[in-house]
């Protein structure tokens, strides 16, 4: 047990260090968010009126985009094990006496590390673009992106584990981001859309990360509220609107079963 | 007693036999050196050694512990260099060190004096803050080198150590080692295809094709051809290797229009051999065998036709490879 403890430390140690040491990737990663949310409250919000009374198009979208940067930066957990697997520090990893278990936690940690880290300052963002956020909201918000981030690193590490190369390892992440990301409500309600994509986006995990986040940051009764057809703005499965405990416990679910497949098929693999 | 005992190990991939049936005992203090072309099962053999592999038969323990039942005590009590580099790029020296302290449960008391100790001998020291990305290949080596033995392994594992390096390098990375040896008292257990590396080995083992072809100190297995090689052209050749024959009762062959022979204590057979031979001699040329005569001999092809292009070494080095 000890071993794996000292894995995961070693290890999520090393990805943040890496992390600070590339300025540019540091940079970049706030980067789009920001641009996102400038371009949606710049530019949308005076198009699109409010979704539901009290919320505009801004308060609705500014949840989702928090929950994509944890998206994409959790997604990097993985890229990082095809990495080390490249440049041959992976060898280095695997020699050492640390279990395999807790080299794989340690990845999806240190990647959520960072996430978490860039979630907190898009957070911290907030009064610039425009949207109020008291800090008990905040409190709330933070053990939710790591629940997201650890369901979407389990995700990542799990296709890294069957990847031999940085190329085929972006390829299948592109395949994956895009839906991920796009069929998850950020951008729109998911009731609200027709029935095959409703059904698509139910079962995209994202889609109850950001419902369980953006219920936080709007009140239970803005995600019951209706929306002009009548369904209500947050995520219902078969018939029942989801509460954010509800959304938690699917995503915790998923993030034990995502890590132990990718623990699983590392250990076969290595 | 011994470092290294290995019996009967053997490593199939599916349909290739990688390692066949190899034996042999490293002894405590010893540069023991596997010989061989690329291909021929060194690294496997490494990697079963390290506990990377497991064995499909055969047993093997490092430092007394069984490389398949005690994986965990044989990590901790063995450094290990590989072929390619491992070091990360981003972090600086100093910090690849401290990742390496940290996963060895190295406590500060002792990584501190032996981060300096290390660095310092390998002259890495004034650089230890640099990113790792500026470093030279001669440079990540030594690093390399002081990152497997900052836990102060018992058993050093090298992987080709001098791949790819320009020979002064290669000259100084053999003087660390061969420093290393009487501070620490280490065990050295090493592959290469150089033969003048192979020279610096207390023992080598010849490996061809998965088997130990032959075990030995280099000067036993070079005594072991028959001496001193002599070569000489005269005007007929054919007429020479016949005299040879009968006269010397010797096996002289015919290389690039050269007759060779081996024969023990050369430079005293060399002088009355020239007074009583009867062809007009063009040219007569005396030197001491070297490891490559006899890996010709034990396996009947050169260990260079099989050795890596410039491009084929880097590719290794550098990626690509898992």
């Amino acid at each position: 047990m000890q071993d794996v403890y000292r894995g995961i430390w070693v290890i999520s140690y090393r990805e943040l260090l890496r992390f600070s040491r590339q300025r540019s990737r540091v940079l970049g990663s706030f980067g789009m968010p920001l641009l996102l949310l400038v371009v949606f409250g710049a530019g949308f919000n005076r198009t699109i009126g409010n979704l539901t009374p009290g919320v505009d198009f801004l308060q609705f979208v500014y949840p989702g985009i928090i929950t994509m940067t944890v998206l994409m930066s959790s997604l990097f957990a993985g890229l990082s094990i095809v990495w080390d697997r490249e440049f041959g520090f992976l060898r280095e990893v695997l020699v050492a006496p640390l279990s395999r278990s807790g080299v794989i936690l340690g990845k999806a940690v240190g990647g959520g590390g960072v996430a978490l880290a860039q979630g907190i300052v898009l957070l911290l963002l907030a009064p610039v673009v425009g949207i109020a956020l008291g800090p008990m909201v905040i409190l709330q918000v933070i053990p939710l992106l790591v629940l997201v981030s650890l369901t979407l690193s389990g995700l990542g590490i799990l296709v890294a584990t069957m990847m031999r190369s940085q190329q085929g390892f972006q390829v299948v992440m592109q395949l994956m981001i895009f839906p991920l990301m796009f069929l998850s409500g950020i951008f729109f309600p998911v009731n609200n859309v027709p029935a095959w994509l409703q059904i698509v986006s139910k079962v995209n995990p994202l889609t109850y990360g950001v419902d369980a986040i953006r219920q936080v940051m709007l009140g239970a009764s803005a995600a019951a509220s209706p929306l002009v057809d009548g369904a209500p703005l947050g995520v219902t499965v078969f018939g029942h609107t989801m509460s954010v405990l509800e959304d938690a416990v699917v995503l915790g679910v998923l993030a034990v079963a995502l890590m132990t497949a990718a623990v699983w098929s590392f250990n076969r693999q290595e | 007693m011994n470092s290294i005992t290995v019996e009967g190990l053997g490593k199939r991939f599916k349909d290739v036999e990688a390692v066949k049936d190899v034996s042999f005992a490293v002894a405590e203090g010893e540069i023991f050196g596997f010989l061989g072309p690329n291909g021929a099962g060194k690294t496997t053999t490494i990697n079963m050694l390290c506990t990377l592999l497991r064995p499909t038969s055969g047993t093997a323990t490092v430092n007394g512990y069984d490389v398949v039942r005690q994986r965990k005590e044989v990590r901790r009590s063995l450094g290990l260099i590989f072929q390619e580099t491992t070091l990360d790029d981003y972090l600086t020296a100093e910090q690849n060190l401290l990742f390496h302290a940290y996963a060895y449960s190295v406590p500060k008391s002792v990584r501190e004096p032996r981060m300096k100790e290390l660095l310092t001998m390998l002259e890495l020291w004034d650089r230890r803050k640099e990113s790792v990305a500026t470093y030279s290949g001669g440079m990540r080596r030594r690093l390399e080198i002081a990152r497997g033995l900052l836990h102060h392994p018992k058993v050093l594992f090298l992987d080709e150590p001098t791949l790819g390096l320009d020979p002064q390098t290669r000259r100084h990375i053999w003087r660390y080692i061969l420093d290393l040896r009487e501070r620490e008292n280490l065990t050295f257990f090493m592959t290469t295809h150089y033969m003048d590396e192979a020279e610096h080995c207390d023992r080598i083992a010849v490996i061809d094709q998965g088997r130990i072809v032959a075990l030995d100190t280099p000067d036993n297995l070079k005594d072991a051809l028959g001496g001193d090689v002599l070569s000489l052209r005269s005007e007929n050749n054919e007429a020479a290797m016949l005299e040879i024959r009968e006269r010397y009762d010797l096996q002289p062959q015919l290389e690039d229009g050269q007759v060779v022979f081996n024969v023990p204590r050369g430079e005293q057979f060399l002088p009355e051999f020239v007074r009583r031979f009867g062809q007009r001699l063009l040219s007569v040329g005396i030197r001491r065998p070297t490891l490559e005569d006899v890996f010709l001999k034990l396996t009947g092809h050169a260990i260079r036709d099989e050795e890596a292009s410039p491009a084929e070494i880097m590719r290794r080095r550098w990626g690509g490879r898992r």
